[in-house]
């Protein structure tokens, strides 16, 4: 066996060294989707809490809330509910490294010879994976309440891309809120305050024009917004003020691209720097 | 394998105003139980935390079989295993999952990281549980299959923090004779602990370390007749009768007895066979003590010996040195 280990130390250069990294990542990733499926509570918040959403939305508030242009709520809503779900799922990043730290399991970690990014990478790929679980289930629901594409599948699909990509960035936001916490319930309540704004003070559940100035100069520009709005952009469900120009969806896309690199470049070197001192 | 596995050389680490380690140096002989013996918060975890290549020293230096733990981290890793006082295990996933997870982080071929798995169940008596999430596990079962965890990978080095910490005496002693076998296998293990016993029975050499420092090195035995005695407590049914077996046993023991009321107290370094002699020499004189009890010293009383000052267990230092070590210089 050691004679094994040495002739693996003899290979650890170039490609070799990259195919552990991504050995390593794939391992954690299985290791937090089998967690996950065992974990019923977390399946079942990530998975009704967004249907009682578009059902509550749809059918409560949705007769209230006009949407300019003669867009149907519903075509309004459905982008936003997908953007919504996964900002909220990006929590389970936070309690889970927040967990692994709590049991001193990145401490084994950091003491094996694997990758230094596997378990910041393992992480947020298992989120991405179930990210792809929920929008699917999303989707079913939104079809199934009356939610309907005006332009193409292929743009669609391209909507459903970039949310996965806000998805994914938004959980590097969140490892590094878990890894700085360092306990569950810290990084659950840590968690809220971080999201409510984003989410709530958006485009994505009512036309921010409904909004305060102040509100509206937010409400506008951040993160959530630009991502509902390439959705909606996508699947033509954006809705034009009386006498305004229709933004062009290449641009509103790229906006919303740009908004998820910028999170990934600012946090990702911010969560592997926490992870290398987690204790 | 008469080289040094481990060589620690005046290693010093600060969280903040904390001083956790304080220029502690010692060197561990291949293949032997080095004991690590000290109060909560006395720099032990840290010790182990900066040798596990998980926390960089502010000085001083240290290697494992001979790879510094700063410049070639991952050298150190490939041979060393870390078990610890928290039993990091994944209590989402099987004890068979781990096993194979931590074999497929260190690289094992799939098919050996599952034999390997399969192999150590069956050698920590585990096989009937390996298939069960661990949070179902007993505490005795999490340390077992941490334990295995960090021998998956077959390390040359291992490192045991505080391994027996909150087990009962009968888990306590099975991981125990597990620790024995590993290092008849030739392994060298690292092995902190707040327990004298423990390091007595392990150990063939002991550091004691007391806020940063070590205070006291060498085998169990000297450490044992420099530190402490065998203390045998009397009570009798009043103070006269103990009065008379004061008198009675004056000679019997190399320190006089020290008498409380009724209670008397014997101190010896021959160990408890001055209780034959002792209970003799009352039984000639018709004297019967109403109680009696034979103590070993403990790590207090090594303490008290070394450092004039009791063995506190400074539990707000070890949660203090956690919260700084957040902040503080980290790989």
């Amino acid at each position: 066996m050691s004679a094994t280990t040495v002739s693996l130390a003899g290979q650890r250069h170039g490609v070799g060294r990259l195919g552990e990294a991504v050995q390593d990542a794939l391992t954690i990733v299985q290791r937090n989707l089998i967690g996950l499926a065992r974990t019923p509570q977390l399946l079942v918040f990530s998975t009704i809490q967004p249907v009682i959403f578009v059902l509550m939305f749809r059918y409560v508030f949705g007769g209230a809330i006009k949407i300019p242009g003669g867009i149907p709520y519903v075509d309004f809503l459905m982008p936003g509910i997908f953007v919504q779900t996964v900002v909220f799922g990006s929590m389970g990043t936070a309690i889970g490294l927040a967990t692994d730290m709590q049991t001193g399991l990145l401490e084994r970690f950091r003491s094996l010879p694997m990758a230094r990014s596997a378990v910041l990478v393992g992480r947020t790929g298992a989120d991405l994976a179930r990210n792809v679980f929920v929008v699917i289930l999303m989707s079913v629901v939104g079809f199934a309440v009356g939610f309907r594409i005006h332009t193409n599948l292929i743009e669609f699909l391209a909507g459903i891309g970039v949310v996965l990509l806000f998805g994914y960035s938004f959980c590097w936001i969140f490892a590094t809120v878990g890894l700085a916490v360092g306990n569950p319930e810290t990084a659950q309540a840590a968690a809220f305050p971080v999201m409510a704004p984003l989410v709530f003070a958006s485009s994505a559940f009512v036309d921010p024009r409904s909004m305060p100035g102040w509100l509206q100069a937010w409400a506008r520009n951040q993160p959530v917004s630009a991502t509902a709005n390439a959705f909606r952009a996508l699947v033509g469900s954006l809705p034009v003020p009386p006498g305004g120009v229709p933004q062009s969806t290449p641009s509103l896309v790229l906006k919303a691209v740009a908004w998820c690199l910028g999170i990934l470049i600012v946090f990702s070197p911010i969560a592997v720097r926490r992870y290398r001192k987690a204790v | 394998m008469s080289e040094n596995a481990i060589v620690v050389t005046d290693l010093k680490k600060r969280f903040g105003p904390v001083v956790a380690v304080d220029g502690i140096s010692f060197t561990v002989p291949a293949g032997t139980i080095f004991g690590l013996l000290g109060p909560n918060g006395a720099g032990k975890t840290t010790a182990i935390r900066v040798l596990t290549t998980i926390l960089l020293p502010d000085a001083g230096s240290a290697s494992v079989l001979g790879h510094d733990v700063v410049s070639d981290p991952d050298a150190v890793r490939r041979i060393i295993g870390l078990a610890g006082q928290y039993a990091a295990v994944d209590g989402l996933l099987t004890g068979r999952e781990n096993l194979r997870m931590i074999g497929r982080l260190t690289h094992l071929p799939s098919a050996q990281a599952r034999a390997r798995a399969a192999e150590l169940l069956e050698r920590f008596g585990l096989i009937d549980a390996g298939d069960r999430p661990v949070r179902t596990y007993s505490g005795g079962m999490r340390r077992r299959l941490d334990l295995a965890a960090a021998l998956v990978h077959r390390p040359q080095v291992l490192f045991l923090d505080e391994p027996t910490t909150g087990l009962d005496p009968h888990s306590r002693s099975d991981l125990w004779d597990m620790i024995r076998d590993l290092v008849a296998d030739g392994t060298t293990v690292l092995l902190t602990t707040q327990l004298l016993d423990e390091a007595d029975r392990l150990a063939s050499d002991i550091v004691v370390v007391d806020q940063g420092r070590i205070i006291a090195h060498g085998t169990p035995t000297e450490l044992k007749s420099r530190l402490g005695d065998t203390v045998v407590e009397m009570g009798f049914g009043d103070e006269d009768t103990a009065r008379r077996a004061d008198a009675l046993l004056a000679g019997a023991t190399d320190q006089k007895p020290e008498r409380e009321g009724a209670l008397l107290r014997l101190s010896s370094s021959k160990g408890a066979r001055v209780l034959v002699d002792v209970l003799r020499r009352l039984d000639g004189e018709g004297l019967a003590p109403a109680t009696l009890s034979v103590r070993e010293p403990s790590l207090d009383d090594v303490f008290l010996s070394i450092t004039g000052k009791h063995a506190e267990p400074v539990l707000e230092e070890e949660s203090q040195e956690k919260q700084l070590a957040r902040t503080g210089g980290r790989r």
